[in-house]
């Protein structure tokens, strides 16, 4: 028995030298790795094959066109991914710099900072929605008292609406996406910034020529990774404007529940169908810059 | 301190406040409404003239239609939460030890197909799984959302332990192989303790991935008894003269505990999440 195992071993090593010292190392691998691919298969790969089959038929796709309602999901979304992202990353890196100054009071906001993103979700959007009430909402209250006159109907007009919904989205995320700079910011090192400051380099030089060229990289993948995760985004626009008003501020990812509602999941599915062209090519970044 | 400095401070201090105020405005609208009697509340006060702590005792009681089911939704909220943490802890585990400590053939396409598998839009795999959850006639049982948030939860989860578990040394396994242990002794004795920072940030991540959800758990259940608490406060929207007070007060409770588990655990969160989400 114990041959047989040592010279299995020795098998085992020559070939794969970087591991599998046990004998019984594949089948325990096979047997711990089981798990896993049961939950893919039955849950990922399973119904995403039954979703394609039940957007199979070309007819789907010309009522799905027919729907004006998807071509501005279609636009809304583009608005919030091009729009929305790239504000968010901006800000994102300019506090980063922000809060990585050395100041008692900043250590004790980035800790207060964290909030948002440390909720979750439902009772923060919800709360932002009362505050945009136009009748009894704080907002439109402070401005009722500092200038005497109402303010504007927030969430019932579609541009305002899908624009507090991006904010909403920015809110929430925010922290996040500082953190993940932040701790790109300070990888760099102090001493680049010395001699920076040695050579009397204003704030943007510095900013171009020290922190901006060791960011770059990190920046782009935060930004397509956002972009990815902000097509599933839900929440931001569901909790706060429902879609509405009139269906005008729908994104991909409300979409499919509307017509899941409307008992069309043809056309639920078709429109995800749509989209892949935009979101496969974004994974496919990230997967080749994951599994490098 | 010279006049530079002072410009300085002064900059630092025109970013923070505008800072603090963005991030504290809507917390303070929720507590500000949950401590607030009804129509002071929606008066608009900025500040609350009389606070009081009688929403909290409302919905404790369960004194209003919309909580009825308060104290169930609450513990489906903390059931599924910790039972996606524990299955997806256990699924997540095996796997990243199969894969990198044991190397199984095709480990790297499992690998992949997880990585795969994180990046599809939450969203989208929604309605999909709905319909498939009820073809497996889980739909309206704790048990598909559970499955879904764990389907949600590992691929990341499975990557954040494999990168954790690359950068243990080889030889701790051919020690282990020499004195004779088995595959699953260095799993149970050698692997799990060294592993201890990145499990406590996978099972704190799917926790908090499974009790804030929202989508999925209004489209996997329905029955009030069964929801959970998230689903019950969208529930409110459904009616304009909804008791919006109690739903800030119930919002609260239902924030608080993810909030101190995310400060708790936010060493390990943090440093997972950096690791996880991108590498440069």
């Amino acid at each position: 028995m114990s041959t047989v195992a040592i010279t299995a071993t020795t098998e085992a090593t020559a070939t794969a030298p970087a591991g599998g010292v046990w004998p019984a190392a594949q089948l325990w691998g096979v047997v711990l790795v089981v798990p896993y691919v049961l939950v893919f298969v039955v849950f990922v790969l399973y119904p995403v094959c039954y979703g394609f089959w039940i957007a199979r038929r070309p007819e789907t796709y010309v009522n799905l066109f027919d729907d004006p309602i998807f071509a501005r999901a279609i636009v809304n979304t583009l608005v919030f991914l091009i729009v929305g992202i790239n504000l968010k990353m901006v800000v994102a890196l300019f506090l980063s710099n922000f809060f990585v100054q050395p100041r008692w009071w900043i250590r004790s906001l980035a800790v207060l900072f964290i909030l948002p993103w440390a909720l979750p979700s439902i009772p923060t959007i919800l709360s932002i929605r009362f505050m945009l009430n136009p009748e009894w909402g704080l907002v439109n209250a402070v401005i009722f008292r500092l200038t005497g006159d109402d303010g504007p109907n927030w969430l019932n007009d579609p541009t305002l609406a899908l624009a507090l919904a991006i904010v909403t989205h920015i809110w929430k995320s925010l922290p996040f996406w500082t953190l993940i700079l932040i701790s790109g910011r300070l990888a760099i090192s102090k001493d680049l910034y010395e001699s920076a400051a040695v050579d009397g380099a204003t704030a943007w030089q510095t900013f171009r020529y020290v922190t901006w060229p060791s960011m770059r990289t990190l920046y782009l993948t935060c930004t397509i990774l956002s972009m990815i995760w902000t097509l599933g985004d839900f929440n931001s626009v569901y909790l706060l404007t429902g879609g509405g008003p009139a269906d005008l501020t729908h994104v991909l990812a409300t979409l499919g529940i509307r017509y899941l509602r409307l008992d069309s999941v043809d056309l639920s599915m078709a429109a995800i169908v749509v989209a892949l062209p935009l979101v496969l090519p974004l994974i496919y970044f990230m997967m080749k810059r994951l599994s490098r | 301190m010279n006049p530079r400095a002072i410009a300085t401070e002064a900059k630092l201090l025109l970013i923070g406040i505008p800072v603090f105020l963005w991030t504290i405005l809507p917390v303070y609208h929720m507590v500000l409404f949950a401590i607030s009697p009804k129509d002071s509340a929606f008066a608009g006060n900025l500040w609350p003239d009389h606070p009081t702590l009688n929403n909290f005792a409302v919905v404790l009681q369960q004194k209003h239609y919309y909580l009825n089911h308060f104290w169930r939704q609450l513990s489906n909220s903390l059931v599924i939460a910790v039972a996606t943490g524990a299955i997806t802890l256990f699924i997540a585990t095996c796997a990243a030890f199969a894969i990198s400590r044991l190397k199984v053939r095709g480990g790297r396409i499992v690998m992949n197909l997880a990585l795969f598998t994180y990046f599809i839009p939450a969203a989208f795999l929604a309605v999909p799984m709905y319909r498939t959850m009820g073809l497996y006639g889980l739909l309206n049982s704790q048990w598909a959302l559970i499955l879904a948030m764990v389907t949600l939860a590992s691929p990341y989860a499975i990557w954040v332990l494999k990168q954790g578990s690359d950068t243990l040394p080889e030889e701790l396994d051919e020690a282990a192989y020499v004195d004779g242990a088995s595959a699953l002794q260095l799993f149970r004795l050698v692997y799990l303790p060294l592993m201890v920072p990145s499990l406590v940030a996978v099972g704190t991540y799917a926790l908090l991935l499974a009790w804030n959800e929202y989508l999925y758990a209004f489209l996997l259940l329905s029955k009030d008894t069964e929801v959970t608490l998230a689903v019950a406060l969208g529930n409110f929207l459904a009616a304009d003269d909804s008791p919006w007070e109690l739903l800030m007060a119930t919002g609260l409770i239902y924030a608080l505990p993810p909030a101190a588990i995310y400060y708790t655990f936010k060493r390990y969160m943090v440093g997972g999440l950096t690791e996880g989400a991108v590498k440069s």
